[in-house]
């Protein structure tokens, strides 16, 4: 490879670039701001990343590329996950700024932290070597562990970044030895020329299915799919509340993203996700695989939400349900699953994000992270309670909310498929079932029992209520005006192929 | 104007309850007349509809038509036909005048009205839909306000009844989705367009699904959405706790207007677009309707609970609906429609009747009351009319269509048309054991100074007793309305019968 190939491919690599050169900027300035002053790097961390977003916006992705030797795919894929990921970063950013947890403590390098996160989400959604995947997985752990420790006094958060540094390294380790299965049986760590290999048969079935196991592990755990799920509740419930939220839609989307990358190129029978369709490498049935994943993942998700009390432990367990119902997108897996996982990533990035920055508001002003004592909130604050009912509503699935779209694509593309598909569809659709239950029971203490009016209204600082409607409209109006956002994710299902 | 006339009648309650949540909460007498003008105007436009409505033709009319979600061929597609044109009427007049019913409501008015009038759109909704996502989504709104009304104005074990109504019904929700999604990708192209669905009929009835015939497996989907509405034994329970927690305008609803879209589905959907698999299960039909009919009386019969007992009284009256549609017949098809109509007046008034005295006693127990017809002889009078509307007494509307729904069963599911009018007899029995043990004998001391019924609810029952005597007597205006669209519907699903040799 020269390097005449590699200034070339840099233009394509824009807006990593000034991500890199705002990320310092913001080390440097943070290095002249005290304890009480540090803020000020936020907002400059927020309004770059604001920046490279417009950038992405003004990519030009019409010919999907792989730059520097196939390592990283600039196609419209990633560029929208890119975008995904990028406002997910921004909004938490700005509850960020409300957070009671976070004031008072130097700030500076909790921003620069989540730069470098997105950065390596950047890496993650375009990776398509076994090495850059690799490499950009850690970069996007090693982030989470390091924010979900960020309140270092706190038993909670060192048990939270902990437990998810041991549950990490374990299943790293093991998505690693898949990968050096697979580089030393096929000669390569270029997922195109993995897939020649392994459609050549040149890898035995047992050791194909050896490594699909392992590779399942390592991608399953980023998602937090049942059975990888075990550091979900505890990391949730002890990292800021601001970094579950985002530990709960971002990695996740950016995980999912690798998924779908990965097993639709290199463990297919084409190589070629852009077809209409295509099926899974002989002796190696993935797809059942991820069926099982996918249904162990809603059930067990929804039924141990049931009986959480605490509000984040609630939505961490409800979020991984939702990753199940992904999942029933990437068992389908042509164009219209993608489609559909991408639009139920977006929509759940908007609710989950919203019902998390109402429970950070609560904790900050009632100081409780407990159901129950969310009672007559509907009253106390009118505007809080409507907007958490709304993002309630979404959760579950219900119209006219965009969380009943996101799961109508998600089952519209599993009955195109097939009959074969049919029961998993009324699996999924009776976990939604499931799923109201608990969700009602926070809407229930907001506004049944025992009415308790008070004398004056409570109402949420301006620029949070701002925040939450910004996040609300979109759900409840987004799909009624012909959804854009369905036009976005049919454009975004075009991946670089070599 | 007359073409957006659907529209506006759909979506009125929703700019009202906009402007409802815009008024001061403090001025509740300008919340409830708000909420009575807005219902008043839908009213009206209600008539007028009926008024633009051409009697003589079969097909849809007041039709708008536009994309809507061109990527999945999801459109808004309203109109209405014979089938729909009474429910509108009725949804439109029990939504007037369950707000009157609503006005001694005493806590947080405004969010009240604002979620009526939202469940009043909804409801309006489903039925001027003729795009099944459409339907889906007006069926699917409904739940939310429904659930808050019972939830926070209901009454003491209403949390427990507001989560069990909304589990039931999104579980038989979700199959209904499932059912909608297969037709959607066996019709081709593909499309949620009710008329073009129901024109591929024959498709359905040779496609397969799941290893079985895809009409029979999507009409079972289908049916158990609609049956968890109507309700059909079994799926019965939550409709006694529902109706006893509402507060009485909700159970106004609830009877008059939710359990009619369960067959309303029915013949909107199942029939017309799975017309073969809608021969094949008119048998089952029938013996769940007459299990409906007989169960639910023999409920009724049973309970202490007045309100209880009006619950299992409309169990029992849905049940002649589901016998009449079965038979596929002119005169039981209309006579099912005409009975969804009639039980939407009839058991509105009985459970506005139920709520009156129930703001006195603060109890519905039947035993718990005796004699009181001394004291309060109007609400005697008009309860008594009620209740011989309510068991069928010729003279009243329910009368001609029960009777119309025997007819047309008869030649077809002879025995159990007869077993069926069993239920006549239990349902005169618990009305008039209940009319006696609480109006005749010794008067029970505790109620003589009870209270007469007021104006306002009198105001409110007496246009559904004028419409129930009315149509007792002169049926013809209401099954001109709707005879046209129905025949029409017997006689595709027959030849669609023929055709495939059942």
């Amino acid at each position: 490879m020269n390097l005449n190939q590699i200034v070339a491919d840099l233009s394509y690599f824009l807006p990593e670039l000034i991500l890199t050169g705002i990320l310092i900027m913001v080390i440097l300035f943070d290095l002249f701001q005290k304890a009480d002053t540090s803020i000020r790097s936020g907002y400059l961390a927020l309004g770059g990343l604001a920046l490279v977003t417009v950038a992405l916006f003004g990519q030009d992705v019409s010919t999907p590329t792989g730059i520097f030797s196939n390592m990283l795919a600039v196609d419209s894929f990633s560029r929208f996950l890119k975008v995904l990921v990028s406002i997910g970063a921004i909004l938490v950013m700005w509850m960020s700024f409300n957070s009671n947890e976070l004031k008072g403590r130097r700030v500076g390098e909790y921003y620069v932290l989540i730069l470098v996160l997105v950065l390596g989400m950047y890496f993650l959604v375009s990776a398509t070597h076994l090495l850059s995947i690799y490499i950009s997985l850690e970069m996007v752990s090693i982030m989470s562990y390091l924010l979900s420790g960020y309140l270092k006094e706190q038993m909670r958060s060192n048990e939270a970044s902990i437990k998810y540094v041991v549950f990490g390294a374990f299943s790293s380790g093991i998505l690693l030895y898949g990968f050096s299965l697979l580089y030393g049986l096929t000669g390569s760590a270029d997922i195109f020329e993995i897939q020649a290999a392994l459609a050549a048969g040149s890898v035995s079935p047992a050791l194909m299915l050896l490594i699909l196991v392992m590779v399942l592990v390592g991608f399953g755990y980023k998602v937090a799919a049942v059975p990888f799920h075990f550091w979900t509740p505890d990391v949730y419930e002890g990292a800021p509340a601001p970094i579950t939220a985002f530990l709960s839609v971002a990695p996740k989307a950016a995980g999912f993203a690798i998924i779908i990358r990965f097993f639709n190129v290199a463990f297919s029978n084409s190589g070629n996700p852009n077809m209409e369709a295509w099926s899974a490498l002989e002796n190696m049935n993935w797809q059942a695989m991820i069926g099982v994943l996918s249904i162990l993942s809603m059930t067990v998700g929804n039924v141990i939400a049931l009986q959480q009390s605490n509000i984040k432990r609630m939505l961490a367990y409800s979020s991984i349900a939702h990753a199940g119902y992904m999942l029933l997108g990437v068992v389908v897996a042509d164009q219209t699953g993608i489609a559909a996982i991408l639009y139920y990533a977006s929509i759940y990035m908007l609710m989950n994000l919203g019902a998390f920055f109402v429970a950070i508001h609560i904790k900050n002003a009632f100081d409780t992270e407990e159901i129950e004592d969310y009672k007559s909130l509907g009253y106390k604050a009118p505007v809080l309670g409507l907007i958490m009912a709304i993002f309630m509503f979404s959760l579950t699935g219900l119209p006219p909310t965009g969380g009943f779209v996101a799961k109508f694509y998600i089952f519209r593309a599993l009955i195109e498929y097939g009959d074969m598909y049919f029961w998993l569809a009324l699996i999924g659709l009776i976990n939604g079932v499931i799923s109201l239950y608990y969700y009602m029971r926070v809407v229930k203490a907001m506004y049944f029992g025992k009415m308790e009016i008070p004398e004056t209204v409570h109402n949420a600082p301006i620029n949070v209520t701002i925040l939450l409607v910004l996040l609300a409209i979109p759900l409840v109006f987004g799909w009624m005006i012909g959804d854009p956002l369905s036009v976005y994710t049919m454009d975004a299902v075009q991946f670089f192929v070599k | 104007m007359e073409n957006h006339l659907l529209s506006i009648v759909t979506f009125l309650p929703i700019f009202g309850a906009v402007i409802i949540a815009l008024v001061p909460k403090e001025k509740l007498n300008w919340i409830r007349w708000g909420a009575a003008a807005v219902t008043g105007l839908q009213l009206i436009l209600a008539m007028w509809i009926l008024k633009v409505f051409n009697f003589t033709s079969g097909d849809v009319q007041l039709v708008e038509h536009y994309a809507w979600i061109p990527d999945f061929n999801i459109e808004f597609f309203m109109g209405i036909d014979g089938l729909s044109a009474p429910m509108i009427l009725l949804t439109a007049l029990l939504s007037f005048l369950a707000i009157f019913t609503s006005w001694n409501i005493d806590k947080a008015q405004k969010g009240y009205f604002a979620l009526f009038l939202l469940l009043d759109a909804g409801m309006m909704g489903v039925f001027a839909s003729l795009d099944f996502f459409l339907f889906y989504i007006f069926w699917e709104v409904m739940l939310l306000p429904m659930y808050f009304l019972i939830g926070i104005w209901g009454g003491p074990q209403r949390e427990y009844a507001a989560i069990k109504f909304f589990l039931y019904t999104l579980f038989g929700s979700v199959l209904l989705l499932l059912g909608m999604l297969a037709l959607y990708f066996i019709s081709e192209p593909h499309t949620f367009n009710m008329i073009i669905l129901a024109e591929q009929s024959a498709q359905f009835g040779q496609a397969m699904l799941l290893g079985m015939n895809a009409g029979k497996v999507i009409f079972i989907l289908l049916f158990v959405g609609f049956a968890i509405k109507v309700p059909i034994f079994p799926f019965h329970t939550w409709l006694p706790l529902a109706h006893v927690e509402a507060p009485t305008a909700i159970s106004v609803i609830l009877a008059g207007v939710l359990l009619k879209m369960g067959t309303y589905g029915f013949l909107r959907i199942s029939f017309p677009i799975l017309k073969e698999a809608a021969i094949w299960f008119a048998l089952p039909l029938a013996i769940l309707g007459l299990i409906n009919i007989i169960y639910g009386a023999m409920a009724a019969l049973a309970q202490r609970d007045l309100k209880k007992m009006v619950a299992y009284s409309s169990v029992s009256h849905m049940g002649f609906v589901l016998l009449g549609m079965a038979a596929l017949t002119p005169a039981g098809m209309n006579g099912a429609v005409f009975q969804m109509f009639n039980h939407g007046t009839i058991s509105a008034m009985l459970f506005m009747l139920v709520g009156v005295v129930y703001d006195r006693a603060h109890h519905r127990d039947i035993d718990g009351f005796g004699g009181i017809a001394k004291v309060v002889p109007i609400y005697a009078g008009v309860t008594a009319m009620a209740f011989f509307a309510g068991l069928g007494l010729p003279g009243f509307s329910g009368f001609i269509s029960e009777a119309l729904c025997f007819i047309g069963a008869f030649p077809v599911f002879t025995w159990i048309t007869i077993f069926a009018t069993l239920g006549i007899v239990l349902n005169a029995a618990y009305f008039l054991w209940a009319y006696q043990r609480i109006f005749m004998g010794e008067l029970n001391s505790k109620y003589e100074n009870m209270e007469e019924i007021n104006n306002r609810e009198l105001y409110a029952l007496i246009p559904l007793a004028i419409i129930t005597f009315f149509l007792g007597v002169y049926p013809t205006p209401m099954l001109d309305l709707m005879s046209t669209t129905l025949n029409q519907l017997v006689e595709a699903v027959r030849s669609a019968g023929m055709v495939a040799g059942l």
